[in-house]
């Protein structure tokens, strides 16, 4: 019958994207356990580089202007690094970093240029019509520091030559495998986190405290870009994971039914034959 | 007596041990730090970075960073840090030829720098490298 046969080619169908979603289940698995490692592997440096930099910014200033990026300026422009996957099938995860970035933009009441990251935010960002500054695709699942220089570069010069007045990063912090919340931090200016009194040791500083934080502030801004990327490549393969659990679970779901329905079709064409075969039977007696 | 020693680039731990004695490229020239050495905090500049703990010695090449010596360890932030031997001699000297070669071609100014930081930074690997050969031969 046509029908069976029908029902039995769904079947199949169904089996091997079920097969397709388990294997991109385990393949973000273990890409997502690497994500985070290369996080946790940068912890300490990110520590040092804020405990060094609040230290030096509760220095009494000589006089001096402060750096360009602790600078804190009346805002007339403001920048948004928005940080998203260069691929899709992972949940909500790109549409929630949009919609927070979208209204962010909106509740403004300056003018927002975008940075994208991510192939889904730059297009994204397109569609709607805003102003791209740049647009950085293709950084891969381990990019390394030298990876995301390019992107601090531009907010570092575009911050110091006043072009933009306030940087905010946006991208999915990864909390834990199930729940990735898209946040929106400031870049820029660099603000010090305060300094706990007991801390405060008399450094000698070569060649002086103004050099070490020139040069410490665009290696900070860079590390944090570098770990947003990081984390939202973590939140990526873990959304991505379990979207593909879902579509996996579903599937398998889906096989049942489709199943049952194919053995009653079965059941039910033996039925007739059989009837066909007695009533013929009944006919040559 | 020995100090702790940690050295950290951003992408990893480098380094971790209770060492004698540290001698790093600082920006004002190399300086050697013991243990009980006062707080300081000093940028480094390329160069060779030697660790010693008992008898033995490692090499480093470090392309720049900070270090903040405090009264209980020793921090290195590296831009990049290699040991002797882990670097790939045979990488670094044909990262040293492109850069070479590029350097021999007319570029523009930022071009120019770029070539000439590769080419340092492959001497510096090279160099390292080549102390460290030096010594297991001697040994």
């Amino acid at each position: 019958m046509a029908n069976i046969r029908l029902i039995r080619r769904r079947i199949r169908g169904v089996q091997s994207t079920a097969k397709i979603t388990r294997a991109m289940e385990m393949i973000a698995t273990s890409k997502m356990r690497r994500a985070q490692e290369a996080g946790v592997a940068g912890r300490p440096y990110d520590e040092k580089i804020r405990q060094v930099i609040s230290a030096l910014a509760a220095l009494p200033q000589s006089g001096g202007a402060p750096h360009p990026l602790l600078q804190r300026r009346p805002v007339v422009k403001i920048a948004v690094v928005h940080i998203t996957s260069d691929r899709g099938l992972c949940g909500g995860l790109n549409s929630n970093i949009n919609r927070t970035t979208a209204s962010f933009i909106l509740e403004q009441k300056v003018p927002v240029t975008v940075i994208t990251v991510g192939r889904k935010g730059s297009e994204f960002m397109r569609r709607v019509g805003r102003d791209v500054r740049a647009e950085f695709t293709r950084l891969g699942d381990r990019p390394s520091l030298l990876d995301t220089l390019p992107i601090s570069r531009i907010v570092i010069d575009d911050y110091s030559s006043g072009l933009v007045d306030m940087v905010y990063l946006a991208y999915a912090r990864f909390v834990t495998t199930m729940t990735q919340t898209p946040v929106l931090e400031q870049l820029l200016p660099v603000e010090p986190a305060e300094m706990p009194a007991m801390q405060n040791v008399e450094y000698i500083y070569e060649p002086g405290p103004e050099a070490v934080l020139g040069e410490l502030l665009p290696r900070f801004v860079e590390m944090e870009v570098y770990h947003a990327v990081l984390e939202s490549i973590a939140s990526e393969q873990s959304a991505r994971m379990v979207a593909m659990r879902n579509a996996t679970e579903s599937a398998h779901e889906l096989i049942d039914d489709l199943t049952l329905l194919y053995n009653k079709a079965r059941q039910e064409s033996i039925t007739t034959e059989l009837l066909d075969i007695t009533g013929g039977a009944a006919a040559l007696k | 007596m020995a100090i702790r020693l940690d050295i950290v680039t951003a992408e990893q731990l480098v380094f971790s041990d209770d060492v004698d004695i540290v001698v790093a490229p600082g920006i004002d020239g190399e300086l050697a730090i013991l243990p009980r050495h006062a707080p300081l905090m000093t940028m480094l500049q390329p160069g060779e970075l030697r660790v010693r703990k008992g008898g033995e010695e490692t090499f480093m090449a470090i392309t720049g960073g900070f270090l903040e010596v405090r009264p209980d360890r020793i921090t290195i932030l590296a831009d990049a840090a290699e040991r002797a031997e882990d670097i790939d001699a045979a990488r670094a000297e044909e990262a040293k030829r492109r850069a070479e070669e590029r350097l021999r071609g007319t570029l523009s100014e930022t071009d120019m720098a770029r070539a000439e930081a590769a080419l340092r930074r492959s001497l510096l690997r090279l160099r390292v490298a080549e102390k460290r050969r030096r010594r297991r031969s001697e040994l």
